[in-house]
């Protein structure tokens, strides 16, 4: 406990506070509560059914809860859509969904964000700045150092781990508060999937928190500062990697253990 | 060998090209007729009025939908242009524009029914082409509208170049493919054409309005109907409550042979006017050899058959 | 290389197309490709082509109505040399502006079958007469009847058309139907006619008209159809009711499946044309233009003959034999 009271002196940049989501009968939300802290990366686990993917819906505008607050740089935002949490500068990177496989990686960066010729061009026709676009993707994919040779490849012609490369870097490239990665590494291979948890990890030391949704324990492990762990609806405890054994995470996460079972300095 | 194939299939509208050259080098060998500058303009003064509709297809089918509709509601355009004038005395320009309004306002009824009811293009296609047909029908009381004004005809005058007669038909279609190309191309809009046809769900995520989309696509679609319709009348002289009934399959032929994916989001608008002029030269080409048309349809047939092939064959490869 | 022997071959095949310069090229253009009728005119148009010495070209509309089509093909020939053009209108007035420019670059234009709107826009019309053709069938069905009171239900082609109304007011004339002559423009509707539908000239279509009229007036006499293929529709509906005894049918065209029917029974008289006449003569017409200058023009009426399986007193006409042999006109 106390080093919680220790670290609490970090900055909060988003917060939740007793979200409550139900479906009919079933609640998806009940109370939950979460606080993503300036500079971590944190992991949230759960069973299915635990209510993980339906927080990270509400913190990304997918869903609207039905009661409690987000705060954000401690002031209380109200997300309608995706687009609302990304005009707060709340980025996500969704599983396998969010590009345009025939169209190439520099378009796919700025899909929806284009940059606009100056004048006539760009105000009456919307006509893109090709050259200052692919200026950019160079520069942002540069930045994260995803090495790749052409922007103008159409993104079908990428692995798997590369296309998840080009999620992220748009998400980093256009966050400016919180990166939310959804199961990012899910549906990749070994080698691929060490390479984004090489980029997520960039993009936290860029200053950027990142949120990661995860099944895969040895990868929230390897790269989570603190885990959250949501078990029926709420909050069951926030850990610390370090002090804490795979095992032990996932008895809690499955309700084998009680939080309070844990040792105080497992608790983060 | 395979390289090269592969990077062939890759270009969108080369396929088309290579058939519309080997197309043309046949027909040039077995008719002393066919190559010249004047066959070719009547070719594309033949292939206008299915060629600006298969512009307003394109779009819908880069967004993975199909317009069944677009030879009905080019029909019903080209009979509100003529017979407004006709029938009320209404000022030309002003009959021109109400006939576009109506293509438009059919485009927009489809994309609405598309994006708010959430049905599939198809069926809603299927419904609004009985629509339209219906209305023509009974507007029009199946007869053909002869008394038409200079203003209507404009696009079927012709003008000379170098011996070569050109319409100015031919003019407005080509401008339309340029202008087009070059927003699908270079404008933010035009991106999200193709955005939305390769997933609306990433689209969406990404926050691209995809409804705002669809709707403008079919609207402008539209549009283009309205203009083939103007393109119709000129051609033809008359306001004709017959025209088009087969024009929707013939556009969603010459897109589909100048290599856009019916599946969406992949394909170049200039390779649609490279599949209607194909099928022009099948058609004129097979007529100065003396074979009979029906071998035209045989050869489409075929060729949309090798174009679908090629489609599938480079899908699987990406 | 390349590039040169594809030069020369071109130049080559301008050369053997050049040596046929002398060989008249004459175009026919149908409605459709498939429809019987216009597959007998082609037959007609070959044969004539071929014991004259030119070369004839053919092409067709999509489908009935599609006037987009015929005047594409009208520019092709044009195009491809035609020194006249033969071709049965698929919108009699919207194919007049693509005729026009036709004739304008001296082609002989013949309207086959049915008419130009108006007549003069082609130089020249070969056609069945289908008034009379009409009259033929209505004065058969007078004899027939005898004085009873008549309901007769009418399946025409479809709005509008000429040929439609020419038949179906021949055939009222016939009747003694007062007030009606080639010049009336509308499909007249005197009181004996309890129903008119629109066949489209098609078996399916025309049953579903019959069917309808028979729901309207069960005690339907006589009915007219367009065509053979649309009194065959009549003929399943009026089985369908067992009315098919009592019901007679007259129609128009002599189409050689048509006029089996006529053998049969099915049809009681129908008046037959031959299109394959047409198309010879055009042709003839054609090769005399290209050779010698000269136009032919106005109306030839290429003839109708009334086919019955029973002969009437006071009726002209020849039996279903005659018309089986005679179908569409043999040479």
């Amino acid at each position: 406990m106390n080093n919680s009271t220790q670290q609490s002196q970090v900055p909060l940049v988003l917060q939740a506070k007793g979200l409550i989501k139900r479906y009919g009968h079933v609640t998806a939300l009940d109370g939950v509560d979460l606080e993503l802290r300036q500079g971590e990366i944190l992991a949230v686990i759960g069973d299915n059914g635990a209510g993980k993917s339906s927080l990270i819906k509400a913190l990304s505008g997918a869903i609207v809860p039905d009661e409690g607050e987000i705060l954000l740089d401690g002031k209380p935002v109200h997300f309608k859509s995706p687009i609302d949490a990304r005009k707060q500068g709340i980025e996500t990177v969704y599983q396998d969904l969010a590009v345009a496989p025939s169209m190439t990686i520099a378009e796919n960066l700025f899909l929806g964000r284009e940059i606009l010729k100056p004048g006539i061009l760009g105000t009456l026709f919307r006509a893109l700045d090709k050259k200052k676009m692919l200026e950019d993707a160079i520069a942002h994919m540069q930045d994260l150092k995803i090495g790749i040779r052409s922007m103008k490849q159409p993104v079908e012609t990428l692995s798997g781990g590369q296309r998840q490369g080009v999620a992220v870097a748009r998400s980093a490239a256009f966050a400016r508060h919180v990166v939310i990665m959804d199961e990012p590494t899910a549906a990749l291979g070994v080698k691929e999937g060490n390479m984004v948890l090489e980029l997520i990890r960039r993009v936290r030391d860029k200053g950027l928190p990142v949120i990661l949704i995860s099944h895969n324990m040895p990868h929230v492990f390897e790269i989570a500062d603190r885990i959250h762990i949501q078990r029926l609806g709420r909050r069951a405890a926030v850990v610390n990697p370090k002090n804490i054994g795979m095992s032990d995470a996932v008895a809690v996460m499955t309700g084998a253990m009680k939080p309070e079972e844990l040792g105080s300095e497992a608790h983060a | 060998m395979k390289k090269i194939f592969h990077q062939i299939a890759t270009i969108p509208a080369a396929g088309a090209f290579l058939a519309l050259a080997i197309a043309c080098l046949f027909f040039s060998m077995q008719s002393d007729r066919f190559l010249s500058g004047q066959n070719f303009s009547l070719i594309l003064q033949q292939v206008m009025v299915v060629g600006v509709m298969a512009i307003g297809q394109t779009l819908i089918i880069l967004t993975a939908g199909i317009d069944l509709s677009c030879g009905m509601v080019m029909a019903l355009s080209s009979i509100i242009m003529t017979k407004f004038f006709d029938a009320y005395g209404l000022n030309p320009y002003l009959s021109i524009l109400c006939g576009l309004a109506v293509a438009m306002l059919f485009g927009w009824f489809n994309g609405m029914l598309v994006t708010r009811i959430k049905l599939p293009p198809f069926i809603v296609t299927l419904g609004t082409m009985n629509i339209a047909f219906a209305i023509t029908q009974v507007y029009s009381g199946a007869q053909t509208v002869t008394n038409v004004p200079a203003a209507l005809t404009f696009f079927g005058n012709t003008f000379h170049i170098g011996g070569t007669t050109l319409s100015y038909g031919t003019l407005l279609l080509v401008a339309l493919y340029v202008f087009v190309w070059w927003f699908l191309r270079d404008t933010a809009p035009g991106r999200h054409v193709y955005a939305v046809g390769n997933s609306p769900e990433a689209a969406r995520l990404t926050g691209i309005p995809t409804d705002r989309v669809l709707l403008w696509v079919y609207t402008i679609a539209g549009l283009f109907y309205g203009i083939a319709a103007l393109l119709s009348v000129a051609r033809t002289g008359v306001g004709d409550p017959q025209a088009g009934q087969t024009d929707n399959l013939d556009s969603i032929t010459a897109v589909v042979l100048g290599g856009t994916s019916l599946f969406g989001g992949r394909g170049v608008v200039l390779g649609t006017l490279i599949g209607a002029v194909i099928v022009g030269v099948f058609r004129n080409g097979l007529t100065l050899m003396g074979v009979a048309s029906v071998y035209q349809i045989l050869v489409t047939g075929i060729l949309v058959i090798l174009a679908v092939a090629t489609d599938q064959m480079s899908r699987k490869r990406g | 290389m390349k590039f040169q022997k594809t030069i020369l071959a071109v130049a080559l095949s301008g050369l053997t197309l050049s040596a046929y310069a002398a060989q008249p090229i004459i175009g026919l253009i149908t409605k459709t490709e498939t429809n019987p009728f216009f597959v007998k005119m082609k037959e007609g148009a070959e044969q004539s082509a071929k014991q004259l010495g030119a070369k004839l070209l053919t092409a067709s509309g999509k489908s009935d109505g599609d006037n987009a089509g015929q005047v594409t093909a009208i520019e092709n020939m044009v195009a491809a040399g035609a020194k006249a053009i033969l071709i049965t209108p698929s919108d009699s007035k919207a194919i007049v502006p693509a005729i026009k420019k036709a004739r304008e670059q001296g082609v002989l234009v013949i309207a086959l079958d049915s008419p130009t709107d108006p007549v003069d826009a082609a130089d020249a019309l070969f056609a069945t007469d289908n008034f009379a053709a009409g009259i033929l069938i209505g004065k058969y069905a007078k004899a027939a009847e005898a004085g009873k009171p008549l309901k007769i239900a009418t399946l025409d082609l479809f709005p509008g058309h000429p040929v439609g109304i020419a038949r179906h007011n021949g055939f009222l004339a016939g009747l003694g139907v007062q007030g009606i002559t080639t010049k009336t423009t509308d499909l007249a509707k005197p009181a004996q006619v309890v129903c008119m539908g629109d066949s489209y000239g098609d078996q399916a279509k025309g049953q579903t008209v019959m069917e309808n009229c028979l729901q309207k007036n069960p005690d339907i006499n006589l009915v007219y159809t367009i065509n053979e293929p649309a009194a065959a529709g009549a003929y399943k509906a009026l089985q369908a009711a067992g009315k098919e005894k009592d019901v007679m049918i007259v129609s128009v065209d002599g189409g050689c499946d048509g006029v089996k029917n006529v053998k049969s029974g099915v049809i009681a008289a129908t008046s037959q044309q031959y299109p394959l006449k047409m198309a010879a003569w055009g042709v003839k017409a054609g090769v005399n233009y290209a050779k010698t200058g000269k136009k032919v023009s106005g109306y030839v009426d290429t003839g109708v003959t009334l086919i019955a399986t029973k002969k009437l007193a006071g009726v002209d006409s020849k039996d279903a034999n005659f018309g089986i042999n005679a179908c569409w006109g043999t040479k």
